[in-house]
């Protein structure tokens, strides 16, 4: 039985519910507006809303002055190439662990979940060495390395979660009309394992996107992702609200927008199967 | 039925994932340890093999350090408290029926998605600036003082800003426990009498145990190690000097590697710590 609502309770918790969420949503729209504004509008007192001259010139202004969009296509090498090597290492890992599951499956499943608590700062130092070492700081080849291993116990466990919803029967069915294991994952397991593969891939493109602790580290010019670019705004001070938003937009549309598409999954790639 | 020939595929099969974060856990781990028994400071040429446990020592008993785990504790905490009660509030408000829910689900989840670096910045310079933040201007126009945010109460600050980034995690897992509630049994404690608070300290809140113990593990674990929040608005300084960032400054700013590598292994004991809990719950849940 459903419970009745009237309507009185329905309109009570509509005008509470979006009050609160354009209040919890106001620094992003905020930053969105003032992206359209002159900088002497930005700091204008009192501060206007909608009514003020909007204008394209920060975002190009930003673009001109420091090169946005090569901070961009940093930030999808890395974000994209750390993802895509994770599931090329995690799909059959996963597949293994969700249908040959063995005695210590889930020992190694919790074990690689335990890395992923390990804090960076105490592997910090390490890391610089090798990359100075190896010649490879501030490169492509690092970062994705890096992101790659942070995210691998968030790739698997999703992966592992998703295919153990797949009914174990149709394998049988498969293996009885003679599939190798390569026909098994190749025809029959993956296109039904597409949907969790995706979803995967999706969330932790969002992750390697704002990634701030390894990214700020181990770059300084040519591997440097949009949260390094955001971050050198941090020390000038003055009139540049402006395009402090213009930058910060462009930084975090492509991520809101693949976020939305992504909220369900959200709960169940980091909760690592913990919440259902 | 799984045959031997399968069994040994399966192992080639997992064996790149382990290797690689085996290799990743190990080999920087046990170089951290090593350095942390050395007085190694590269700016001064100063290299010397063993110190013992000097560094540790040292470390620990360094005023910095007992500031450092007291500001990581009211941070942590802080962020906790607020995330945690706001989430079980937004989560039991996004449940009810009202107009336009997925909108507001998506604009409550909004500041999930957004870069730390960039949250970090917008708050600072345009809500918290004391000369043109809007939270300055707010205040003018309410007849106070304009306060300034990170020079007065930076701490509190900094919990604002990363509870607003973690709000919605904690209330998006929250509302997906709330929503497998049975809805019948709160029915029959509606039409028995209970009033609206035993309802929630009796139903709700014993249902909700489970997620909300996730929550706080999982965000502990997170938290702990803030970083970019910290390095855009304060840099450490005025009491908001977290461990991790401690550390941090300790092998990258003053390049004291010993000093700074046995400040990262009581790092990694105290995150472990914390993990072997959540490790359990995860665990248990696999088992079913």
């Amino acid at each position: 039985m459903a419970r009745a609502v009237t309507t009185r309770r329905k309109t009570i918790t509509t005008i509470v519910a979006w009050a609160i969420g354009i209040l919890i949503f106001f620094p992003i729209l905020w930053t969105i507006l003032t992206s359209f504004k002159t900088e002497a509008e930005a700091i204008a007192d009192p501060p206007s809303f909608l009514f003020f001259n909007w204008t394209l010139e920060n975002y190009t202004l930003v673009q001109e002055r420091s090169n946005y969009f090569r901070f961009l296509m940093n930030s999808v090498i890395l974000s994209v190439g750390s993802t895509l090597l994770g599931i090329i290492i995690a799909v059959p890992a996963a597949w293994a662990m969700a249908f040959v599951p063995g005695r210590r499956t889930k020992d190694v499943l919790l074990w690689m979940l335990s890395t992923k608590m390990l804090p960076a700062v105490g592997v910090l130092f390490p890391i610089v060495l090798i990359a100075r070492t190896l010649n490879i700081y501030d490169s492509y080849i690092l970062l994705i390395m890096v992101l790659m291993l942070i995210n691998l116990p968030i790739i698997v466990w999703m992966l592992y979660t998703y295919f153990r919803e797949i009914p174990g029967e149709i394998l049988e069915a498969a293996r009885m009309d003679g599939a190798g294991m390569r026909e098994e994952i190749l025809h029959v397991l993956t296109p039904m394992a597409l949907p969790g593969i995706a979803s995967t891939v999706l969330l932790n493109i969002i992750l390697a996107w704002n990634e701030a602790f390894w990214t700020l580290n181990l770059t300084t010019v040519k591997a440097a992702p949009l949260t390094a670019f955001i971050a050198s705004y941090s020390s000038p001070e003055g009139l540049f609200y402006a395009k402090l938003s213009a930058a910060s937009t462009m930084a975090i549309a492509p991520i809101l927008i693949l976020g939305w598409f992504s909220q369900k999954q959200l709960v169940r790639g980091l909760t690592f199967g913990a919440v259902k | 039925m799984a045959t031997q020939h399968s069994k040994s595929a399966a192992r080639v099969m997992i064996s790149p994932a382990v290797i690689f974060l085996l290799g990743w856990m190990i080999v920087p781990l046990v170089m951290t340890i090593y350095f942390s028994f050395l007085d190694y400071r590269p700016l001064r040429g100063v290299k010397e093999c063993c110190v013992g446990f000097q560094n540790y020592e040292r470390f620990v008993t360094s005023s910095s350090f007992t500031e450092s785990v007291i500001t990581t504790l009211i941070m942590v905490g802080g962020i906790l408290l607020i995330t945690v009660i706001g989430g079980i509030l937004l989560a039991l408000l996004l449940d009810q029926p009202f107009w336009g829910q997925g909108i507001v689900r998506i604009l409550v989840i909004a500041p999930f998605f957004v870069m730390p670096t960039v949250s970090a910045l917008v708050w600072k310079n345009m809500f918290m600036n004391p000369v043109n933040g809007l939270f300055a201007y707010l205040f003018k126009f309410l007849g106070l003082e304009p306060f300034d945010f990170l020079t007065q109460a930076p701490l509190f600050s900094i919990i604002l800003i990363v509870s607003w980034q973690w709000l919605p995690f904690a209330t998006l897992i929250l509302l997906t426990a709330t929503q497998s509630l049975d809805s019948e049994q709160l029915e029959a404690a509606e039409m028995d009498g209970a009033p609206v608070l035993s309802r929630f300290f009796y139903i709700i809140l014993p249902h909700l145990a489970r997620a909300i113990t996730v929550v706080i593990l999982i965000q502990t674990i997170f938290l702990l190690s803030i970083f970019a929040e910290i390095f855009v608005t304060t840099n450490g300084a005025f009491g908001t000097r977290t461990l991790t960032y401690l550390v941090y400054q300790r092998v990258l700013e003053s390049q004291n590697i010993g000093l700074g590598s046995a400040g990262g292994i009581i790092a990694v004991i105290l995150a472990n710590i914390i993990a072997i809990f959540l490790m359990r719950i995860v665990g248990k849940n696999l088992d079913r």
